[in-house]
C-alpha cells in the first residue's frame, strides 16, 4: 500500500526533475536521524571504519524520495541536501 | 554657560566630561557612592540623543557596555568596591577582546559591603589584577576638579586608542566633594581607527600594521568574530601555542611600548628635596599641603604623584629613590601602593607607609607628624 | 528545494563541533532559514551567545557575532540593540547559560520587552563541560554531578519567560524541525522580546546517562514528551507531568524598549530646551 502511494506520489512528481539528494560526507556523523525519519527509506547507514563515527549516510533509493525535506530539516550535521 | 565657573561634584563633573569626550551610552546599577553619575547620565544622555539604562546588575552594566562598544557607540559605566567585584568578569573580556570602555570605581572600604559612604584606597592591586588570567589595563587616578574633567576624556582617548578597558579610580571623598570648575574647551577627543582595508580583508586582531589593530563597528559590513576565547587574527578562537604568545605578548607591548603617551604624573617640590612622598588620588592632596607644612618647617620634602596609577610610572620612582634616603606612602589602605613603589625602589631607599583605614582621610599634620619622625 | 546554508555559514569553520545527534544544529539550521526568510542582510544581523555547546554557534554563521561570557550574552545584546535599534540581534543560548547563571538577566530582558529573539536549545544538561546537572534536568534523572537522581525540580523556561513578561514566546522541539522554524521566524517578526524554547537533544552527555544514548531514541523521547497546548488543556496535571508543552504560548503587543526609550530622548530634549 505504502508502495503504491509512494509510486502514485513520483509518477506525479514525473513533470519536475528527479529529486537529487547529495550527502556532504565529511559533515556526516553517522547520527541516523536522517535514516529513521525518512518516511520512504531512501537513507541508509553505511559502516565505515575509516571514519571516526564508524559510519556515513548513503543514498540508497533515490527514486523513492518524495522531497519531503524530512532529512534535510533534522540533519543536524548541515550534510544533506534535497535538490 | 559653560564659560563660567560653576560647582561641580566630583561624580557629576566626571559625568560630563564622559560626554563631552563623546560618551553616548552609559549602563549602570546603584551603588553608593558612585550613583550619582548614574543620576547625571540618565538625566543628560538622552538629551543628546545618548542612552542611559539601569541594568539588573553590575555584571550586566559591565556587559552592556561593551555590547556598545562594539557597535562604534563610546560606553562607559561607574560603581563601587562591591560592584567592582561584580565587573571583574567582563572586564576580563573587554581585555582579551581588545574592546574600549571605561569603568569608574569611586572607591569605599571593604572588603565586601565595608563602609558604603566613607573613602578608601583600598581598590588599587583589584583595578590592576582584579580579573584573572595576565592582562594589561589602563588606570587613571585623578585627586583635583580639572583632572577628573580632563582624566575622564583621557580615559576615552586612551581606550578609543589602546583598544583597552580604561578604569577611573575616584575615592568617596573626590566623588562627593563640591568644587568650583569652569569647564575647558581645549582638549583632544580620539576615535578609534576604522579599518581602511575592504572587509574581506579585514582581521580584527591583525599585528601586521602595529600592535593596536583597527576595531570595525558591528553591522557597518564587516562581518567577524569576537569572543572571550583565546583566539588568532580573525576572532575565531584557537589553542595554538604560538598564536597565543603572540597576540598576549602584543597585548601587553601595546601598552609597556607607549608608556610615554600613558603615563601621567604631578611632581611637588622635588627638585631639592630630602625626603619624599608618593601618592595618589586624594591622599595626593593631603601629601601635597603636608609637603608645604614641613617646608614651613625647614624640612625639605617634596611629593611624587601618578595619575596614571596603572601601568605604574615606575621609573620615576627609581629615580626618586635614587634622589632621597626615605620615601613615604600615604594611603588609605594598610599598604597597597607601597608593594608596588618598594618593587620598584628595590631596596634603594627606606619605603614606609603611612596608613589609614576607618573611613576618615590622613590629614596633612599627620603625615607631617610621618616626615618628622624620619628626620 | 535545498536550502542553502552555505550562504549563512562560514564554510571554513566546517564541519561543525557538536557531537553526532547533538539537536543543536537542527535549531541552527531552522535560525538560517528564518533568517533567510525575513530577508535580512547578513550585515544588518548580530548573533550573541554565552558559554557552552550552544554558544559555539557565532563560529560558524556569517553574520556579527559575538561570543560572551557564561550566562551573560543577553547583556551584551542589550547593549548592542540600544546602540544599534535598527539592527536584529538574536541571541542564542543553552538551558544552562540562559536559565541558571543568566537566570537574572533573562528575567530582566523578559521584563523590559526590548526588541530581541532569544532561543534556548534546552538539552537539560551541562553538555560541554561534561554532563553535569541543569536547571532544567528532570527530577530524578541521572547527571554526572547527579549520579543518583536530580534531587531538584526543572525549571520551566518559557513558563518563567511569560511571568516575566517576554510578550512572544514559543517552545518547539528538534524532532519538529518546520515548525521550530516557524516560531523562530514569528519571533523575529514580533516587536519585543520574543523567547523560543528548543526542546533539543543531546544523546552523549545526557542520553548516556538516561538509556537514550541513542539520538533517535532520544529524538523521539523529546517528540513524545512534547504535548501541543490546545491538546495539553484537555489534559490533567498528573497527566501532564514529566511533559511539556509546544506551541507558540504567549503573544502579546506591549511597549517596546528601544521605541520607548525614543520617547525619553524627546522628551528630555523638549525639557533641555525649554530651560
Amino acid at each position: 500500500m505504502a508502495e503504491t502511494a509512494t509510486a502514485e506520489k513520483v509518477a506525479k512528481k514525473k513533470e519536475k526533475p528527479a529529486p537529487r539528494i547529495e550527502v556532504i560526507d565529511e559533515f556526516c556523523k553517522g547520527c541516523n536521524i536522517c535514516v529513521d525519519i525518512c518516511p520512504t527509506n531512501v537513507l541508509e547507514m553505511k559502516p565505515d571504519p575509516t571514519r571516526w563515527v564508524g559510519a556515513v549516510v548513503v543514498v540508497t533509493r533515490p527514486e523513492a524520495c518524495t522531497r519531503c525535506m524530512l532529512c534535510e530539516i533534522h540533519c543536524p550535521d548541515f550534510a544533506i541536501k534535497v535538490y | 554657560m559653560d564659560k563660567k565657573i560653576q560647582l561641580w561634584e566630583g561624580n557629576h563633573l566626571v559625568a560630563e566630561a564622559a560626554i563631552r569626550a563623546g560618551c553616548r551610552f552609559f549602563a549602570g546599577y546603584p551603588i553608593t557612592p558612585s550613583s550619582e553619575v548614574a543620576e547625571y547620565m540618565a538625566w543628560k544622555l538622552p538629551q543628546v540623543g545618548g542612552t542611559f539604562i539601569q541594568m539588573e546588575d553590575e555584571i550586566a552594566s559591565m556587559g552592556a557596555i561593551i555590547g556598545a562598544s562594539l557597535a562604534g557607540v563610546k560606553s562607559m559605566t561607574a560603581t563601587s568596591g562591591p560592584g567592582f567585584s561584580l565587573k571583574q568578569e567582563n572586564l576580563g573580556f573587554a581585555c582579551i577582546a581588545e574592546i574600549p570602555v571605561v569603568i569608574l570605581n569611586v572607591m569605599r572600604g571593604g572588603p565586601s559591603t565595608g563602609l558604603p559612604t566613607h573613602p578608601s584606597q583600598m581598590d588599587v592591586m583589584q583595578a590592576r589584577w582584579g580579573t584573572h588570567g595576565d592582562h594589561w589595563i589602563i588606570a587613571i587616578a585623578p585627586a583635583y576638579m580639572d583632572e577628573i574633567f580632563r582624566g575622564t576624556v583621557r580615559a576615552f582617548n586612551l581606550a578609543e586608542k589602546y583598544r583597552v578597558p580604561v578604569i577611573i579610580l575616584l575615592d568617596e571623598i573626590l566623588g562627593h566633594m563640591h568644587e568650583g570648575y569652569e569647564i575647558p574647551d581645549d582638549f583632544e577627543i580620539i576615535d578609534r581607527a576604522k579599518p581602511d582595508v575592504p572587509p574581506e580583508e579585514y582581521f580584527p586582531y591583525d599585528d601586521s600594521k602595529g600592535d593596536v589593530p583597527p576595531l570595525a563597528p558591528f553591522f557597518t559590513g564587516y562581518r567577524y568574530n569576537v569572543t572571550g576565547l583565546n583566539h588568532d587574527k580573525s576572532g575565531f578562537p584557537t589553542t595554538n601555542p604560538e598564536l597565543i604568545q603572540r597576540d598576549m605578548e602584543r597585548q601587553r607591548r601595546k601598552l609597556y611600548a607607549n608608556l610615554d603617551d600613558i603615563l601621567w604624573y604631578d611632581e611637588y617640590k622635588l627638585d631639592d628635596a630630602e625626603i619624599g612622598l608618593v601618592a595618589f588620588g586624594s591622599m595626593g592632596r593631603s601629601a601635597q599641603v603636608a609637603v608645604d607644612l614641613a617646608r614651613e618647617q625647614g624640612i625639605k620634602a617634596g611629593l611624587f604623584r601618578p595619575i596614571t596609577l596603572w601601568p605604574f610610572p615606575e621609573e620615576k620612582v627609581q629615580q626618586l629613590a635614587e634622589q632621597v634616603d626615605t620615601i613615604l606612602v600615604p594611603e588609605m589602605n594598610l599598604g597597597q601602593l607601597i608593594l608596588e613603589v618598594e618593587r620598584c625602589v628595590h631596596g634603594k631607599a627606606n619605603v614606609e607607609g603611612v596608613n589609614k583605614v576607618g573611613g576618615l582621610p590622613i590629614e596633612p599634620p599627620e603625615i607631617l607628624e610621618a616626615i618628622k619622625a624620619r628626620i | 528545494m535545498a536550502f542553502n546554508y552555505e550562504y549563512y555559514l562560514r564554510m571554513d569553520k566546517m564541519p561543525h563541533m557538536w557531537c553526532p545527534g547533538c539537536g543543536i544544529g537542527i535549531v541552527v539550521k531552522a535560525m538560517l532559514r528564518a533568517i533567510d526568510k525575513m530577508g535580512w542582510s547578513k550585515d544588518d544581523v548580530a548573533v550573541v551567545s554565552g558559554i557552552g555547546c550552544t554558544s559555539r554557534t557565532p563560529g560558524y554563521v556569517d553574520f556579527n557575532t559575538l561570543h560572551t561570557t557564561h550566562g551573560r550574552a543577553l547583556t551584551f545584546a542589550t547593549g548592542l540593540k540600544l546602540a544599534r535599534p535598527d539592527k536584529h540581534v538574536i541571541v542564542i543560548s543553552g538551558d544552562g547559560d540562559a536559565a541558571a547563571i543568566g537566570g537574572n538577566h533573562f528575567l530582566h530582558a523578559c521584563r523590559r520587552n526590548i526588541d530581541l529573539t532569544l532561543i534556548v536549545v534546552n538539552n537539560y544538561i551541562y553538555g560541554m563541560t561534561g554532563g553535569q546537572a541543569s536547571p532544567t534536568t528532570p527530577f530524578g534523572a541521572r547527571a554526572s554531578t547527579a549520579p543518583y537522581g536530580a534531587v531538584d525540580s526543572p525549571l520551566d523556561i518559557s513558563r518563567v519567560a511569560i511571568a516575566a513578561g517576554a510578550s512572544y514566546v514559543a517552545r518547539g522541539t528538534v524532532a519538529q524541525g518546520f515548525m521550530l522554524e516557524k516560531f523562530i521566524y514569528n519571533g523575529f517578526k514580533h516587536k519585543g522580546f520574543a523567547v523560543i524554547e528548543a526542546m533539543s537533544t543531546c544523546p552523549i552527555q545526557y542520553g548516556r546517562r538516561n538509556k537514550l544514548s541513542d539520538p533517535v531514541q532520544l529524538l523521539k523521547w523529546v517528540k513524545e514528551h512534547g504535548v501541543p497546548a490546545k491538546k495539553a488543556e484537555k489534559m490533567s496535571p498528573e497527566e501532564l507531568e514529566g511533559k511539556f508543552i509546544t506551541g507558540e504560548l504567549h503573544n502579546q503587543e506591549r511597549v517596546e524598549y528601544t521605541e520607548e526609550y525614543e520617547l525619553v530622548r524627546q522628551r528630555a530634549q523638549e525639557a533641555a530646551g525649554a530651560r
